[in-house]
């Protein structure tokens, strides 16, 4: 063995067990990581990615899983095997772990202060007033302001980004020398992204730790990467020093992720609509929408201003991308369009009639011509019903759409619309994987013959490598048959090539609204500016030659 | 939170209401109590001399009109089959179910807690198994059945247990133990489902990559989360171990409000009906009440939206 590295894992096999047999989540893994550098593990959903890094903390639960070879030396240690009471000495000491969604990695009933304070108690280090005192200085450390007054608030008081600082307070507060980051920013804005990046660099810096971070995202790849391995489907196909790897990928896969990348070259101009805009199809003109927000029995009636003095037009054949963080009230402009939600002002004329004055029937009419896709496919579609059931039952309710006989030839026929086989129709969604369920919810907007699709995050539930291929068969649609699409998204470069015009809202209004073009070669607003330049960029360009080599 | 009290119990007076006009126009279906009260023989006269001297034969709404205007006043009517005041006969005999009935609830809630939360650290072990089938069984026997079947087993075979009443400290363990039972089966399959998703939440993958001790885990993290449906159940049971012991205080002669409430009936005692249905209603809705203020101390999240 050669001169040991700080963590070295070698040929990790791990399979899964399940009724169905054995699943075999990582394949002969082997890796390594020294301090002061981060190894970024990079893989779309099911490359087992996560599965490696459990496996360093020992959380993988036997059974299902199962660790069938491999072994994981820590200091030349072999910690694989280790007994609980050792597990515990190394958990949390030396090596640390953020995760996702730090809302439901955080106990929800326990104050902050609380579980940062066990950390300390738990090894035995400081317990009472002395271990609060440390919580305090650490969630200083990690920038939550005020620590003294927060530190005995809960975790659901926090927002998303003062949550994952919190996970990494507590991650940190025994200054171990490992620290496994596992996707900590996917939940997160990409303004809020930069900083929990930026933070972690920042403790790197101070305590020389040694990161593992586990992403989907290659520009959060590249922003963090000394080296890079990259997984599919359980192995590793690729490995590298980052910049090599980013810049000249050798595997065909990792090809495959970088090139999903919308790039600053106009080629991928090819998905904006190549009809010329005809007359606008939707007007909607002084938008508002208010949330009464009651906050208690006693306590004042206050409103939320969720939308504010709203107004665009969509044409016919047109993409219009709306584009905001959370709470920017992009959704509920949906919600509001389609009458979801009651609106509280102003007018949205389809076709010259106002939506908003509709009557039932009208408004059937109208559902008809305006059809929805949501995030989650998954959680849009009746788990008990086929594909067939889902697809057909819009014409269940508008009658005069098909005759029952032809339902079975135009479900395969809208199913070949989206890529999807004839025999999928009689299967359920849980059989589907993310993309083909997209697929699927697209097939059942269209079967209303539309004229306009209202994609609220459409495919920001997806993997990199899908959402091109589902944002490339909606422009396909497009042009075929005359759609026009609301494209919602937090994701201003995904839009990039795909919209005509570009909305960007913020807290409720739009800040900024322009052709595409326009807007990513000149933007007016900071805030637009702000939010094309919280795309993280790579670390050889912002920190060049400071890697160790 | 005072003011969550005030409303809750402003509801639970309108339901309350309620519940005593159903009380009140039900019990007088059952029949003419001057053919309960007078010997068999008496004559007509006598039975309607009777009815007369308590109000029975006033329009109902006017003795409604009477009852309500004695609750007004406290005065809850004298309890025809023992000739006192309903309202002292129904009090007395309260604290004896309720002493019964926090007994049994305070067991099954802690054997439950720690049966069930054993059974979840390790699924499918072999304590997880007994305990399992233990619970099913305790939660599906018949209470009746079993307070039988312990009389015929303890008191008639062996001659260990006194067979009713009270005195001794051994009158209490077949009562408590048949009213266990059920309440103790029903919450060890609560505790270790609601442990075992529990156990696999993020938030335990959190503590032990912070290296938290397992019992600490299971106890402090685990526990503390799932006590929130627990809980809810564990209402649930102790509202009809409130007024259920019925059935159990019959069979063991127990003096409490569930005997009574049957003797009561049995004999058309109206005023004593009325009384006991009163004592428990409000019984069960302050343990209500209690059960909603003990569910946002145990979760802040409720806590917060309520201030």
């Amino acid at each position: 063995m050669t001169a040991s590295h700080l963590l070295e894992v070698k040929d990790l096999t791990v399979d899964f067990l399940s009724l169905g047999g054995a699943f075999r989540a990582t394949n002969g893994v082997s890796f390594h990581v020294d301090a002061g550098e981060t190894l970024v593990i990079l893989g779309e959903s099911g490359s087992g990615k996560s599965v490696s890094a459990s496996a360093i903390m020992g959380l993988i639960d036997t059974p299902p899983g199962d660790i069938c070879s491999g072994t994981i030396t820590y200091r030349g240690r072999n910690v694989d095997k280790c007994n609980a009471e050792e597990r515990r000495d190394l958990n949390g000491k030396k090596i640390a772990m953020i995760f996702q969604d730090p809302l439901s990695h955080l106990n929800p009933v326990y104050p902050i202060g609380w579980q940062l304070a066990e950390v300390f108690s738990a090894h035995g280090l400081a317990t009472g007033a002395e271990a609060r005192a440390k919580a305090i200085d650490i969630l200083g450390r990690v920038g939550i302001p005020e620590p003294e007054k927060r530190i005995d608030q809960y975790p659901h008081q926090f927002s998303g980004g003062q949550r994952q600082r919190i996970m990494i307070g507590m991650a940190i507060a025994l200054r171990p020398e490992i620290l496994i980051a596992d996707e900590p920013t996917t939940a997160l804005d990409v303004s809020v992204q930069a900083q929990i990046l930026d933070l972690l660099k920042k403790l790197q810096a101070e305590d020389g730790l040694a990161i593992i971070m586990i992403t989907h995202d290659l520009e959060v790849a590249a922003s963090m990467a000394d080296r890079v391995i990259v997984m599919n489907s359980g192995r590793i196909v690729e490995e590298g020093e980052a910049r090599a790897v980013f810049e000249n990928p050798q595997h065909s896969y990792t090809r495959t992720l970088i090139n999903a990348l919308p790039h600053d070259t106009a080629e991928g101009a090819s998905r904006r609509s190549t009809v010329e805009a005809g007359k606008p199809i939707l007007e909607v003109k002084n938008l508002n929408k208010f949330y009464g927000l009651s906050s208690g029995f006693f306590a004042k009636h206050t409103q939320l201003h969720a939308v504010k003095d709203l107004s665009f037009n969509v044409a016919k054949g047109e993409t219009v991308g709306i584009v905001g963080e959370s709470g920017s009230g992009k959704s509920t402009v949906a919600r509001v369009l389609l009458r979801l939600n009651e609106v509280s002002s102003g007018q949205a004329l389809f076709h010259g009639r106002d939506i908003f004055q509709m009557d039932a029937k009208e408004l059937l009419t109208f559902r008809r011509k305006v059809q929805m896709v949501f995030q989650d496919p998954y959680s849009s579609m009746n788990p008990r019903m086929t594909i067939f059931d889902i697809v057909s039952e819009p014409w269940r309710i508008h009658k005069d759409i098909l005759d029952k006989p032809r339902w079975r030839d135009r479900v395969v026929e809208l199913l070949d619309l989206v890529g999807l086989k004839p025999e999928h129709a009689d299967r359920y969604p849980h059989q589907f994987s993310g993309g083909q369920r997209q697929r699927i919810a697209i097939a059942r907007a269209l079967a209303c013959e539309p004229e306009l699709i209202v994609c609220d995050e459409a495919v920001s539930a997806l993997d990199v490598s899908v959402q091109i291929q589902v944002i490339d068969l909606l422009a396909q649609l497009r042009d075929r048959l005359g759609l026009a699409y609301i494209f919602i998204t937090h994701d201003l470069p995904i839009v990039r090539h795909f919209a005509d015009r570009i909305i960007v809202m913020k807290s409720g209004a739009i800040v900024e609204h322009a052709r595409t073009d326009d807007i990513f070669r000149n933007p007016q607003h900071p805030y637009t500016r702000q939010l094309m330049n919280a795309t993280p960029k790579p670390k050889w360009e912002t920190e060049p030659a400071t890697v160790p080599a | 939170m005072f003011g969550f009290i005030l409303r809750r119990s402003a509801q639970s007076l309108i339901a309350v209401i309620g519940l005593l006009v159903l009380v009140f126009f039900l019990s007088r279906l059952t029949g003419d109590p001057a053919y309960l009260y007078l010997p068999l023989d008496s004559s007509e006269a006598q039975r309607q001399a009777f009815s007369e001297a308590h109000g029975f034969n006033d329009p109902l709404y006017v003795q409604f009109g009477r009852y309500l205007l004695g609750v007004a006043n406290l005065d809850f009517g004298t309890a025809l089959s023992r000739n006192r005041p309903a309202m002292e006969v129904a009090l007395e005999a309260f604290p004896q179910t309720l002493k019964l009935a926090a007994i049994a609830m305070t067991l099954a809630l802690t054997l439950a807690i720690v049966v069930g939360s054993l059974a979840a650290a390790k699924p499918d072990s072999l304590f997880d198994r007994l305990a399992s089938t233990a619970s099913l069984a305790g939660a599906s026997a018949p209470d009746f059945w079993v307070a039988i079947v312990a009389i015929l087993v303890f008191s008639v075979g062996l001659g260990l247990l006194p067979t009713s009443g009270t005195g001794t400290p051994l009158h209490w363990i077949m009562p408590i133990f048949v009213l266990t039972l059920r309440p103790f089966g029903l919450l060890v399959q609560v505790v270790r489902g609601t442990m075992i998703s529990a156990l696999a939440s993020p938030y335990v993958k959190t503590a032990r990559a912070k290296g938290v001790q397992r019992s600490r885990i299971i106890f402090r993290h685990a526990l503390r989360n799932s006590l929130l449906p627990v809980i809810t159940v564990a209402g649930d049971l102790a509202a009809s171990l409130v007024n259920g012991a019925v059935v159990v205080e019959s069979i063991f002669g127990w003096p409490g409000i569930g005997k009574l409430m049957i003797d009561a009936i049995i004999r058309r005692d109206f005023a004593l009906i009325q009384a006991t249905v009163l004592i428990t209603a409000v019984a069960i809705f302050v343990l209500n009440i209690l059960i909603d203020l003990l569910y946002a101390r145990l979760d802040p999240r409720i806590r917060f939206q309520a201030k």
